[in-house]
């Protein structure tokens, strides 16, 4: 086989690879959606993250408006401090209230922002005031249980 | 007895460590004698032409299969929990993180790896490597640097292809065949496969796994008894050995890259 034969088999080869590459990049890793566009960021003190990620989104009415940039843990308030970077195209209220919802009953935690009625926007490096922790299902599950027992045990007082 | 048994016992795990000692030195000397195998640009093209080019029929008609499996075995899970929407982070997650990589180096070792380990055990045992060094020149340099670059380069494009052609394939059968929601389908893939994490270390692991099946395959010919019967024991200690170390590998990149938060 020629050399240029061989050049040329190589060359498709290797530009095979990089579409793949880029296939799996753009289309399946959508890169393109994650890094497109302005952002700002903004930041909430949170006093339980449940199983929040770094990279996990920020929805704003089931819309993807940002992502979690950074989260660190604040040792004077010793709560979470959540970083969002939200694309500038979206602008929320200052009294916007920031909640961490999970995706169905076992999936990914997101964070959910409910525009407020304020006139003033939120702007970079602001620190959002209303926020609702995530639910944590063991918490959740404990409490009903103890109020289910002193439920019974009143009521057996009661007889 | 069982002196003998103790004395041939010492004598294996002594000659392997011998062994380990020289393929880590042929390590460094195919590095130290790479620079051939870059300015003669031709040679390593050539490698990867045998390696990658005409690897490349296999990884993609096995990647479309396995695809079509995975597409097919989970749908079949997910349905039972109402959750066939989840069938393109399935399909993604599994062959850009694990199979696609190890599938592919697998087949790589197979293919490409024991015609390597064959093709220099013959250039031994015909003399071809001893009639190069009487004409100084450096066999590492000429044949087993070009081979092992044209194979290092290769891996990574084999794997990523076959991840693409896996994912193409879950789609098929997922979303044409079955009839999964194609917007689902993306649209769940796309959220949950991070690019970084995801689909970058698995490149990195399928670079891994090249430089480890590269280097077993070179050496096992290299170091391959010059008859017809070393040549062959080389070929299929090439697909053993780099197998187990390609699965090995595996377990420990997964630990570092995909544990904690």
């Amino acid at each position: 086989m020629t050399r240029t034969t061989i050049d040329l088999w190589v060359g498709f080869f290797v530009a095979l690879g990089l579409a793949a590459l880029l296939f799996l990049a753009l289309k399946v890793g959508n890169l393109a959606a994650a890094s497109a566009g302005e952002t700002y960021t903004i930041q909430a003190k949170f006093d339980n993250i449940g199983g929040l990620k770094v990279r996990a989104p920020v929805k704003s009415a089931g819309v993807v408006v940002g992502r979690v940039s950074e989260i660190r843990f604040d040792p004077e308030s010793y709560q979470a401090v959540v970083k969002m970077q939200l694309d500038t195209r979206y602008r929320f209220p200052r009294d916007t209230f920031v909640t961490i919802n999970t995706s169905g009953l076992l999936g990914e935690q997101y964070i959910g922002l409910d525009a407020g009625g304020d006139t003033d926007m939120l702007k970079s490096g602001d620190v959002v005031k209303k926020t609702q922790s995530a639910v944590v299902l063991e918490k959740l599950i404990s409490q009903f249980m103890f109020n289910k027992a002193a439920e019974d045990s009143g009521g057996s007082g009661k007889k | 007895m069982v002196s003998r048994f103790l004395q041939t016992l010492g004598n294996m795990v002594t000659k392997r460590i011998f062994r380990l000692g020289f393929a880590a030195r042929f390590f460094v000397a195919i590095f130290l004698q790479s620079g051939t195998a870059f300015r003669r640009l031709n040679l390593t093209l050539r490698e990867i032409y045998f390696s990658g080019v005409l690897s490349l029929i296999i990884i993609l008609v096995s990647g479309l299969f396995v695809g079509m499996v995975l597409g097919l075995q989970g749908y079949d899970t997910l349905q039972r929990y109402g959750s066939t929407e989840a069938l393109g982070i399935l399909v993604a997650l599994s062959l850009v993180r694990e199979l696609g990589p190890v599938v592919a180096a697998l087949l790589f070792a197979s293919r490409a790896g024991s015609a390597i380990t064959a093709e220099i055990g013959l250039m031994k045992a015909t003399e071809q490597l001893s009639a190069m060094e009487m004409m100084a020149v450096n066999p590492i340099a000429r044949v087993v640097a070009p081979r092992f670059w044209g194979g290092v380069v290769s891996m990574p494009l084999l794997a990523a292809l076959f991840s693409a052609m896996g994912i193409l394939g879950g789609y098929l059968v997922g979303v044409q065949l079955i009839g999964v929601d194609e917007g689902s389908f993306w649209s769940q893939m796309q959220a949950s496969v991070d690019f970084q994490k995801d689909i970058l270390n698995g490149v990195i692991k399928s670079f891994v796994f090249g430089i480890i099946v590269s280097w077993v395959a070179v050496f096992e010919g290299y170091d391959a008894d010059p008859t017809a019967e070393g040549v062959s024991r080389a070929t299929t200690r090439t697909v053993v050995t780099s197998s187990l170390a390609i699965l090995a590998a595996d377990f420990i990149l997964t630990a570092f890259m995909f544990t904690g938060a």
